[in-house]
């Protein structure tokens, strides 16, 4: 089988303006669904940022509530109840909202502001720069170094800037997982201080954060909460949720289904098409083949191994392709929200195995449909 | 007395049903003979390519047996049947089928590569026989590189490399010159045609009867006889 693997190759990559046009379509095909599926688990990913980097097991919230950045606050009484319930291990506070801050060289920038527990700073971000007892301090904040870290002006510690004609000071540069999807900088302070110098409503707890004794509990806590009348989330089910809104409240998943659909439409059109059009070019050849004693599942596996090779090589180049355009754009744009996961290749990958798969079909039928009496008739 | 290599009896084939059927090949019953070259001719439409397609196993017939050396084709399976080809039958068809991406040396031992030889082991075979119909310096080139004689020579190596004892050529001289189409079929008789193979070919040609041992007319699907017998009187 190996010299038949050997004919069938020899055939596709000496045809090389078809091997060529095979290989572009896949691998434009590959590489427009890797972008549109990355950037929209970039998307997805950074519209979560706020719940990845807090980490909390279970989140408490209105249930209103559609994304993490559009908060609806709770009341007081709310914290003091989910503390009383059994199976909670500790409940704190959590503020989340954003700012207009004033930089040094007098320029305006928005920011994101959260006020973490005072007692517990439960959900502070990991530290690269300054201790984390400085976040006591008069007036202090922690920067996040992220990608929009530039914007408030690349802060040393000590750097200072106005939040609502209140000052504020850098004690401490700290890292946290994800970035944010809003394209604005992230700022870490408690939660006093962030009620103090952000205009807020009556009620002002933005989530409530809340640590179970076991995972056993955390069925009960969220019937409790919901029996309060309030919704209680897994940290996983809240990304889920706020996914969800992207996906299907937005527009933005649609669009991107969309685009992806057109890909593999795209795909399928040229590599299908081409690899229709070298099976005809060939047809008369492998009615000879048929007639000399080829048996028709050879010929079958010459073009499922044509058809797979070129899908192979076009995936790889497709991939390799993609990523080399989001690293370029990174270089650029730090705020590039374009993630390749194991999911978007994976996805490709079926993509291009169905498009290898109806490529290769037609020409199976064909072939297996000529008769090597044709050959003799002419 | 010679060996039978090909024992066809009332061999009949008919295409389409009702008033849109032709009856090809009417009750043809003929033997060719180890050693010796018998001609198939007649008008276009005669038959023969559909008479040459059911006893090289590649047209099953509607009635009739085909023997190739005590083994009825047309009792084998298709899978059997292909195998029997592939070692036993050796085609040269009319327009050559050589694959134009390959080269003439690839193009020589797809017979072999088919019979699972080593890739290597079967190139080499190829080259040798590319030696014997004298294109030994042009294993190399694809064959549209080559002129129309060269391109034959290439299909009747390709044909011969798996050393199979019936050659079926399908008008050998039609896409040739007068010369070339003549020096072809006289390279065949001089240096293909052995004892242990028959060889059959269908042509129009009569400027290469002189090289057949016995020609046979078939006109209207029906054989019309055997128009000259060799010495041996066959």
């Amino acid at each position: 089988m190996r010299g038949i693997l050997h004919i069938a190759y020899k055939l596709l990559i000496n045809d090389r303006a078809k091997y060529a046009a095979l290989l572009v379509g896949i691998t434009f095909a590959v590489f427009l669904m890797i972008e549109m599926t990355s950037l929209f688990a970039g998307i997805l990913a950074r519209s979560s940022a706020t719940v990845i980097n807090i980490g909390a097991s279970i989140w408490v919230m209105d249930p209103a509530i559609q994304t993490v950045a559009n908060t609806i606050p709770l009341p007081d009484y709310v914290l003091d109840e989910v503390r009383s319930m059994p199976g909670v291990k500790y409940a704190v506070p959590l503020y989340s909202g954003s700012a207009l801050l004033k930089l040094n060289d007098g320029t305006y920038q928005a920011a994101n502001v959260i006020g973490l527990d005072d007692t517990s700073l439960f959900g502070r971000p990991s530290l690269l720069d300054g201790k984390v007892e400085d976040i006591y301090g008069e007036n202090a904040f922690v920067a996040i170094k992220d990608s929009e870290f530039y914007k408030l002006g690349n802060p040393k510690i000590g750097a200072e800037f106005e939040l609502n004609d209140h000052r504020g000071v850098i004690v401490g540069i700290a890292r946290v997982a994800s970035s944010g999807l809003f394209g604005v900088p992230t700022l870490y302070t408690t939660y006093n201080r962030a009620l103090q110098y952000i205009p807020n409503t009556r009620f002002t707890m933005s989530y409530l954060l809340v640590e179970p004794k076991s995972s056993a509990d955390v069925a009960p806590i969220k019937r409790l909460v919901t029996a309060a009348g309030y919704l209680a989330l897994t940290k996983e089910e809240f990304v889920d949720k706020i996914s969800d809104f992207y996906k299907y409240k937005t527009g933005i998943g649609t669009n991107m289904l969309i685009m992806t659909v057109i890909s593999f439409i795209i795909g399928l059109s040229i590599s299908g098409q081409t690899f229709y059009t070298f099976v005809i070019e060939n047809l008369e050849k492998f009615g000879a083949l048929k007639a000399i004693g080829a048996k028709g599942r050879e010929l079958i596996v010459m073009i499922l191994f044509q058809a797979s090779f070129v899908a192979l090589t076009g995936y790889g180049i497709g991939v390799g392709l993609c990523t080399l355009i989001i690293w370029l754009a990174r270089l650029r744009l730090p705020d590039y929200a374009a993630m390749v996961t194991f999911g978007n290749l994976a996805l490709a990958f079926f993509m291009v195995v169905v498009i290898a798969a109806i490529s290769s079909y037609v020409g199976v039928r064909k072939v297996l449909k000529i008769e090597p009496f044709d050959i003799f008739r002419g | 007395m010679p060996k039978t290599a090909i024992e066809a009896k009332g061999l009949n084939k008919w295409f389409g049903e009702g008033v849109a059927r032709t009856h090809a090949v009417r009750d043809v019953t003929f033997d060719a003979y180890f050693g010796e070259i018998l001609y198939v001719v007649g008008p276009s439409g005669s038959g023969k390519t559909t008479m040459l397609s059911m006893i090289s196993g590649i047209l099953r017939p509607n009635s009739g047996t085909v023997k190739i050396e005590d083994t009825e084709i047309w009792g084998l399976g298709n899978d059997a049947l292909a195998d029997f080809r592939l070692h036993k039958i050796g085609f040269v068809f009319q327009d050559f089928h050589l694959f134009p991406r390959l080269t003439t040396a690839e193009n020589v031992a797809i017979p072999l590569i088919l019979q699972r030889r080593d890739w290597d082991e079967a190139l080499k075979e190829a080259v040798l026989d590319l030696e014997i119909v004298g294109l030994k310096d042009r294993t190399q080139l694809p064959p549209v590189k080559l002129s129309g004689g060269e391109q034959q020579r290439v299909a009747i190596a390709r044909a011969i490399v798996s050393r199979p004892d019936i050659l079926i050529l399908d008008e050998p001289t039609a896409s040739l010159d007068g010369d070339t189409g003549r020096n072809i079929v006289k390279f065949v008789r001089e240096h293909i045609l052995t004892d242990q193979r028959c060889i059959v070919i269908v042509t129009h040609d009569s400027r290469i009867y002189e090289f057949a041992d016995r020609i046979v007319k078939m006109e209207d699907g029906k054989l019309m006889g055997i128009e000259r017998e060799n010495s041996n009187g066959q």
